[in-house]
């Protein structure tokens, strides 16, 4: 091996499943091999088994759907908010110097904290699990968007005055393409956590969900249902990003290296 | 305006930057004065650091002088404006638009219809020899290219007077050779007037009617000389007697401003 060579495209799809083959393997011999016992860790069998009836018997698609609806409303809904205020707080400075130190401090505050309050404001329905997610990543669109939008390369701006262009012109022609393509990666990267969040918020007084059926599977420890619930998140969140990243290359194809 | 007076006038224009952290204002620009008129190719010449771009600045809106003024046709300069085209030594071209939008990207933000855009920047992508890359990206662009491509969006502008900023500086000597040759050519045919800033010498000279020669820092105009030298021009004329007297004696006077720097 060498140092940052590249490798080629059937070996990398090759490497990448290895890991995942080396992985269940050890997960199988752990668990078949009766190393762990079975209270603590299915084993891969008998998690597929499990999944199966969750689906045949327990309407998991529903809790399924549930979940995704979920993130995608919260998510959105953060997005439609979060990415124009920080395009705004990116250009022009006296609104980044209003918004910012709140936002920063806002940032940091845990989401997760907020669910008992939101339970008391919002009730348990569906507007206090989109909340949570709402509040766990509108505060890191917003900066991470600023910083994007802000950090425009300056010769650019420069070019655009000296060819005419007005203030509204640099920012509908200038900074909103040159961050276009950085933004729709922030975004990719904060649907991420936005999985985190609902899954947090189904966890406590839920009736459905992915989350839900986690703890549900515990009151049983079946944690066959656990893993295979754990996995589906998984599953879900590589083929979002994968949408994400096609996307995106379509969009943009002037970004690509 | 009558024909006696400058296209462009720099009227004792300075430039002071304020100290970094608390240390001592630096002084970018001693007061300049300089008149340019219609149809001059004026090089700029000067040792690196010597206030040159930063003058060009001024003149583009991009900059502030900290005291004098700039006219353009005479109405003081207040910022940047499509009256004063730029090319600029790093390479600007805007990366999600094509070489043609590039090219249209000024006649765009002035609401030019799109039938008269598109001649306009057919008969640009013709002259600066871009025919058949239309369509590409700045990214699959060499250097030459793209600085073409920057040459014809300030000009598909139809600026009062281009200011270019080493704009070949980045690039090899062949291409740098062929660019130079391109510019002149562009110049001899419709005599845009140019302020050309470089401190490569033969370039000084090759395109220019007057060089004007800039000291060490802080800038002033130390020499302004004019070039006699026949157009149209080939590029061998920079083995001419003429050439050469006229390098040697602008290699003596940037010779003792670069000592004083380096």
């Amino acid at each position: 091996m060498k140092p940052l060579v590249p490798v080629g495209r059937a070996r990398k799809v090759a490497l990448g499943v290895g890991f995942f083959v080396v992985f269940v393997a050890l997960w199988s011999v752990a668990t078949l091999g009766g190393f762990v016992s079975k209270t603590f860790l299915a084993d891969p069998i008998t998690m597929l088994r499990e999944g199966y009836l969750l689906f045949a018997q327990h309407g998991f698609a529903k809790d399924v759907g549930m979940t995704v609806w979920r993130v995608v409303g919260g998510f959105v809904l953060a997005a439609v908010v979060g990415v124009p205020l920080g395009i705004a707080m990116g250009a022009f400075k006296p609104i980044e110097a209003f918004f910012e130190p709140f936002v920063s401090f806002a940032r940091y505050l845990p989401a997760s904290a907020f669910i008992p309050l939101l339970i008391l404001w919002a009730g348990i329905g569906e507007a206090q699990k989109l909340l949570v997610i709402f509040i766990g990543v509108f505060f890191q669109i917003v900066l991470m968007v600023a910083v994007i939008v802000g950090s425009t390369r300056r010769d650019l701006v420069e070019a655009a005055y000296t060819l005419g262009a007005s203030s509204r012109g640099i920012v509908r022609r200038v900074l909103l393409p040159s961050a276009a393509p950085q933004i729709a990666e922030t975004l990719r990267l904060v649907l991420g956590w936005a999985w985190t969040y609902v899954i947090v918020a189904e966890l406590i007084g839920a009736s459905s969900g992915i989350g839900h059926m986690i703890m549900d599977s515990q009151a049983l420890l079946n944690t066959g249902q656990i893993i295979f619930g754990i996995i589906v998140i998984g599953v879900i969140g590589l083929i979002s990003d994968f949408a994400f990243k096609w996307a995106n290359q379509k969009l943009y194809p002037w970004s690509l290296a | 305006m009558s024909a006696l007076t400058p296209k462009l006038v720099i009227d004792r224009v300075t430039r002071i930057f304020s100290g970094v952290r608390g240390g001592p204002p630096t002084q970018a620009l001693m007061p300049t004065s300089l008149a340019v008129e219609d149809n001059d190719f004026i090089t700029i010449l000067g040792p690196s650091g010597c206030g040159k771009s930063t003058l060009l600045r001024i003149v583009a809106g991009l900059d502030h002088p900290s005291d004098g003024k700039v006219l353009l046709d005479g109405a003081r300069v207040t910022g940047p404006g499509a009256d004063r085209g730029m090319v600029f030594q790093s390479y600007t071209l805007f990366p999600w638009l094509t070489v043609r939008e590039n090219i249209c990207f000024g006649l765009r933000e002035r609401g030019v219809d799109a039938k008269r855009q598109d001649e306009i920047a057919s008969y640009w992508i013709g002259k600066v020899g871009l025919a058949g890359f239309e369509h590409h990206y700045p990214k699959m662009l060499s250097g030459g290219m793209q600085q073409r491509t920057a040459i014809a969006r300030a000009l598909a502008n139809d600026p009062k007077i281009l200011l270019l900023d080493e704009p070949f500086g980045a690039l090899d000597n062949q291409t740098r050779a062929l660019m130079q040759e391109l510019l002149l050519g562009l110049w001899e045919a419709d005599r845009k007037t140019i302020l050309f800033v470089t401190h490569d010498i033969e370039e000084a000279i090759f395109m220019a009617n007057r060089v004007v020669v800039m000291s060490a820092r802080p800038g002033r105009i130390k020499a302004d000389v004019t070039v006699r030298l026949p157009h149209p021009r080939h590029y061998t004329i920079k083995t001419t007697p003429e050439f050469s007297a006229l390098k040697a004696q602008l290699t003596e006077e940037i010779r003792v401003e670069a000592l004083k720097v380096a």
